[in-house]
């Protein structure tokens, strides 16, 4: 399989990741390089087969809908990069008019 | 005598009988860091000398006048820094976590606590447990006590090298694809995956929740067997944890294997397998059969289809979990970014490490409309199939034997420049993951070189009680175990 740089490029875009011109050429070598080994998978039957997501029995855990004591608002910001009046703070999202 | 050669039983027992104080095994560690954690730089993060030995100082009081005691008092323990530990700093060997300190305990290190351990550092690690050899931490490499050119193995390879030099009594590491038991078989000692759900991941950063198993590495079996007793068991607060009784597993060690039926599988001894540990390894079978092992040929025929299948479930749940990385409610952000979306981008590029980056990259595609059935639905199929060869196997033999890794420790940065040559180097661990059963790695040989070689045994699920007493019966009846590295 190989991937061309465009594919690189709409590839990091979905996972927001800004890369170099650099990093492209060598994610597209790479990444083709990787996806050529993978393809050997094509050579496996499994029609019919049901894909395992888990190795666990899935099973719906409950438990109580009880209230218990949590993070407190201080403590839950304390990592963060930014932060106003309680919030986490983020640049702007809304363009100036 | 000297108190860091002990192993994690003998020291506690020296401990809980009054013969060494707390005081004393914390110098003996601090001391022993002093002179080699230069060399192996096997931690992110040490313990504060001064606050420990405050510690251990107001312990051994309370201890004169109270005998109050608990299973891992005073016993300075390492973890691998993805597994959250509050008010200490987890960076997970990463930028983008450089700074991030928990405000909470992972389940298992505050089970630990609990029992009165003392944290003596975090250990290095490839950048979110992503790596072969240690190499990709953000923080600079760890190096292998037995010979300081080579890597320790990884991605828990700064616990795996913190207890082969003595600088802890024992580690927690994690487990996704061999992380735990590669870098174990490299530094010789001894490295314990789990049945996955079987110690809960609460706390836990996740890189591919369906693998991700925490797990310790120690000086022996016994050890493994200590430690695990101290964090399996069912945990609320993970909803994969398994909800099932934990048994006595030091009881479970025996010195002998009557009775055991041992699988051998012809794919793990195949091309690629360097000689001099296909020697180890066949060697040891021939042990164990003198233990009276009943040595039995099987098949698991799905084995070369690991690695394309694990590389791609990993990554595509890789590059869902670390999603969150988006420098808003902790962690790295890139400074002075207009909008949100550069933040965002810029944030990520800046962050993340260039592993990392391939993988998160690899998971997208893989995951991306028009691939997910070719890729990532394939891969789940084949990891059905991949889960079916060990069940047909676990019907004849009660524990499957194989070499941990295909050869010993490699040379730093020999296979930094190829990312497909060192996932190869996972070629024998993957597959316990894909099929989520436990599995241990313990010494048996010594290169010529004079590089550890690892021997893997793999169990049913929750049968780690098999797995333990196989590799127990085997360990002491070899010597493998009681070598160290002169560093």
């Amino acid at each position: 399989m190989e991937i061309s740089k465009e594919q690189v490029e709409h590839v990091a875009k979905l996972a927001r990741l800004e890369v170099s011109e650099n990093e492209k050429a060598m994610f597209a070598r790479q990444l083709s390089a990787i996806l050529t080994y993978m393809d050997q998978l094509k050579e496996v039957d499994t029609e019919g087969v049901e894909p395992t997501a888990t190795v666990l029995p899935t099973e719906n855990v409950f438990r109580e809908d009880a209230v218990k004591p949590s993070l407190t608002q201080e403590r839950a910001l304390a990592n963060a990069p930014d932060q106003a009046d309680g919030f986490f703070r983020v640049p702007k999202i809304l363009e100036d008019r | 005598m000297n108190l860091r050669r002990l192993t994690l039983f003998e020291l506690k027992d020296k401990f809980l009988k009054g013969e060494v104080s707390a005081v004393e095994i914390v110098k003996a560690y601090f001391q022993r860091l002093m002179l080699a954690e230069s060399k192996v730089k096997a931690y992110i993060t040490t313990a504060k000398k001064d606050a420990l030995v405050k510690e251990a100082n107001e312990l051994d009081y309370s201890l004169s006048k109270w005998r109050k005691t608990m299973p891992l008092m005073a016993m300075p323990i390492a973890v691998k820094d993805n597994i959250c530990t509050e008010g200490v700093k987890t960076t997970c060997g990463s930028r983008m976590l450089e700074n991030f300190v928990p405000p909470y305990d992972a389940t298992v290190v505050a089970r630990m606590r609990e029992h009165g351990c003392y944290l003596i550092g975090k250990t290095n690690m490839d950048e979110f447990a992503m790596g072969s050899s240690t190499e990709n931490s953000a923080f600079g490499p760890t190096r292998n006590p037995w010979n300081l050119a080579y890597i320790p193995g990884g991605s828990s390879g700064g616990s795996a090298a913190a207890v082969a030099a003595e600088l802890c009594v024992a580690a927690l590491g994690s487990d996704t694809g061999g992380s735990i038991r590669q870098p174990a078989a490299c530094c010789g000692v001894v490295g314990l995956k789990p049945t996955y759900g079987r110690v809960s991941r609460y706390g836990l950063v996740a890189f591919a929740s369906s693998l991700d198993q925490i797990g310790p590495i120690t000086r022996d079996v016994r050890d493994a067997a200590v430690m695990i007793q101290m964090i399996a068991g069912h945990d609320p607060l993970d909803s994969t944890s398994a909800d099932m009784p934990v048994p006595d597993y030091t009881k479970a060690l025996k010195e002998n294997l009557r009775g055991m039926k041992v699988g051998v599988p012809l794919e793990f001894f195949a091309e690629g397998l360097d000689p001099e540990v296909e020697l180890a390894v066949r060697t040891a079978i021939i042990q164990m059969q003198a233990l009276k092992a009943e040595i039995k040929e099987i098949s698991l025929p799905m084995t070369k289809y690991a690695i394309a299948t694990y590389y791609l479930i990993a990554t595509a749940e890789a590059s869902s979990n670390l999603a969150r990385y988006d420098g808003v409610k902790y962690g790295y952000r890139a400074p002075k970014e207009k909008g949100l979306l550069e933040m965002y981008m810029k944030t990520r590029q800046e962050g993340f490490g260039a592993e990392v980056k391939r993988r998160i990259m690899l998971g997208t595609y893989a995951l991306s409309a028009g691939y997910y059935d070719a890729y990532y639905g394939k891969a789940q199929a084949v990891r059905t199939l991949i889960k079916r060869d060990f069940d047909e196997a676990f019907k004849e033999v009660d524990v499957i034997v194989t070499p941990t890794m295909p050869t010993p420790a490699f040379k730093l940065g020999e296979k930094l420049q190829d990312p497909l040559q060192m996932y190869l180097s996972d070629i024998y661990t993957i597959s316990v993951n894909l099929a989520g059963v436990p599995a241990i790695s313990l010494p048996c040989g010594l290169s010529s070189r004079k590089l550890p070689i690892g021997l893997q045994i793999i169990g049913r699920p929750f049968e780690e009680e098999k797995v333990l007493r196989a590799a127990y019966a085997y360990e002491q009846a070899s010597e493998w175990h009681l070598k160290r590295p002169s560093l």
